[in-house]
């Protein structure tokens, strides 16, 4: 990705306040984005949105890459309403690692973090409702990752629910 | 099964849906009562799911294309419209001044179809059947357009990456003139027969209030954050396609509740006429589509793009490994969001509020479920 550093008097007063934790900030096609340690999303979401008036969580979602030993990417947008800015937030997280949830800051987080964990297997910790929000409560595996083949079925749930072999 | 472990002697829990005619779909909703009154209610969603992010990574970029159309069916056009130009954003190219403008006018045309269908079933949830009946002979109008244009009605496909498939038909402009003329006084039958009817107000108003300051805690956008009396649109705050060259007003509401929604939703509907009357004096001559490669690569990248859908914020965010298809598919949805507010709109309420209340949100299931 061809990015270019995003320079800016935010971007600054991240720095100042989060220091070594945010590893990166960048700008590609005109977007502005930063790359910070798991561990900082929650605080950094809080620090805008009271510092910053980065009032609307937009989304929450991962991106899976299974080749690497950190494997998934959590990336949160959020936007302020005064400032009419939008910018990304990025982490890497490995399997197993329980990140902490931000319905505490954004309420919006709640159905959005049921999904990525329905969808990926990402829990968030501290969450008040983890379960699964699109699919059945039983069914095994989370489709979105990339070892979860598209004509794959929970062939087990589809026999007990639907009474058929298989769902393909 | 959720559990119902928060029941006590007086409370009773009671299952609306999924087939139920005023959930709008298949949305199953768990109403916890006391007597008449709501206590809490609960979504039960994915009935419709489809695994539409998973196969956008299994398609090419253009393939993916009508795929989103079944996403929100009532508004294809706006669907198909982010998703290209999300794609464009990874190309790093704008479509065509022609194709922008066709872009606008049926875009308009669809947000116009899209509240009519809310304002029709709304209406019908609240007990007045008339107005459904008026609305669906003005959504044929512009069904025929979209029929005319691209030969599909309701799924359009309507949009191209980098453009448009095909250029006007001939009488194009005249018929969305002839539309234009029409829909306003049509939009003041409508108005004389809900506005000032007395059951009408009697059902809305108050009801299912979201302030302003729930709307952002809840992600909240569209009508119900306008309705807020946020001054809030896309179109405006971050123009695309050109938005920003027509002349159009953010109708707000004050107290955020249903009747707030239905005005603001109503005053949309004449102000897309407007963009579309513009629009359609303004057609430039040219290309409709860009120079786009036949097999599409977009460079390793990602980006998010959204736009004003007539539900709200719909946002895609594409993350691109070079290959001829996406590595990953976001779709932010709108009514996903947006439903979430439910149970914060129903607490207190009594449950025949809940029917209107999720009629208010303009739930489509296909888009919550994906």
């Amino acid at each position: 990705m061809a990015t270019t550093p995003w320079e800016s008097e935010l971007a600054r007063l991240l720095k100042e306040h989060f220091g070594e934790q945010i590893s990166e900030f960048s700008t590609y096609l005109g977007q502005n984005f930063l790359v910070t340690k798991p561990e900082a999303v929650v605080p950094i979401l809080e620090f805008l949105k009271l510092e910053a008036d980065f009032d609307y969580l937009v989304d929450v979602t991962a991106v899976d890459y299974p080749q690497r030993p950190e494997r998934f990417d959590l990336v949160y947008i959020v936007y302020s309403f005064p400032r009419n800015v939008r910018i990304r937030m990025k982490t890497r997280i490995a399997e197993g690692y329980k990140p902490a949830t931000a319905v505490g800051v954004h309420l919006t987080a709640n159905w959005l973090e049921r999904e990525v964990f329905d969808m990926f297997g990402i829990q968030f910790s501290g969450h008040p409702d983890m379960r699964r929000i699109l699919l059945p409560e039983e069914w095994e595996g989370h489709p979105l990752r990339k070892d979860y083949s598209i004509i794959q079925v929970d062939n087990r749930w589809v026999k007990e629910n639907l009474g058929i072999d298989s769902g393909q | 099964m959720p559990e119902t472990t928060f029941l006590d002697a007086t409370e009773l829990e009671l299952n609306m849906g999924p087939q139920h005619p005023s959930t709008h779909g298949v949305l199953r909703v768990i109403l916890k009562l006391d007597g008449e009154k709501v206590l809490g209610a609960e979504c039960v969603i994915g009935y419709l799911h489809r695994g539409v992010e998973k196969i956008g990574e299994n398609r090419t970029y253009q393939q993916f294309v009508p795929y989103v159309d079944r996403l929100d069916y009532c508004a294809a056009v706006s669907n198909g419209l982010g998703y290209c130009l999300a794609v464009e954003k990874l190309l790093n190219l704008e479509a065509p001044p022609r194709a922008q403008v066709v872009r606008v006018i049926v875009t308009e045309l669809n947000r116009i179809a899209s509240h009519l269908i809310w304002l029709g079933t709304h209406a019908l949830d609240i007990g007045a059947q008339t107005p459904l009946f008026y609305v669906m002979r003005e959504r044929e109008e512009v069904l025929n357009i979209f029929e005319r244009y691209c030969g599909a009605r309701l799924t359009t496909h309507a949009f191209r990456i980098g453009g448009l498939q095909y250029d006007l038909y001939d009488r194009f402009q005249e018929d969305v003139k002839a539309f234009c003329e029409m829909f306003p006084h049509k939009l003041d039958e409508y108005e004389e027969l809900l506005t000032g009817n007395r059951i009408w107000i009697g059902r809305l108003k108050g009801v299912g209030i979201l302030t302003a300051e729930d709307c952002k805690q809840y992600g909240v956008t569209g009508p119900l954050l306008r309705a807020a009396g946020v001054k809030w649109d896309l179109r405006k705050a971050q123009p695309y396609s050109g938005y920003e060259q027509y002349d159009f007003k953010i109708p707000t509401g004050e107290n955020g509740d249903t009747y707030d929604r239905y005005m603001v939703r109503v005053e949309e509907m004449r102000q897309a006429t407007r963009i579309i009357r513009q629009a359609v004096d303004r057609i430039p001559d040219g290309p409709i589509m860009a120079k786009v490669p036949k097999v599409i690569k977009p460079p390793v990248g990602e980006a998010y793009v959204s736009i004003e859908a007539p539900k709200g914020e719909l946002g895609y965010f594409v993350v691109s490994d070079g290959s001829t298809q996406p590595y990953r598919v976001r779709v932010r949805p709108p009514s996903f969001v947006n439903l979430q507010a439910l149970d914060r709109m129903a607490r207190g309420s009594l449950v025949a509020d809940v029917v209107a209340i999720i009629g208010t949100i303009d739930v489509v299931l296909g888009e919550v479920d994906r």
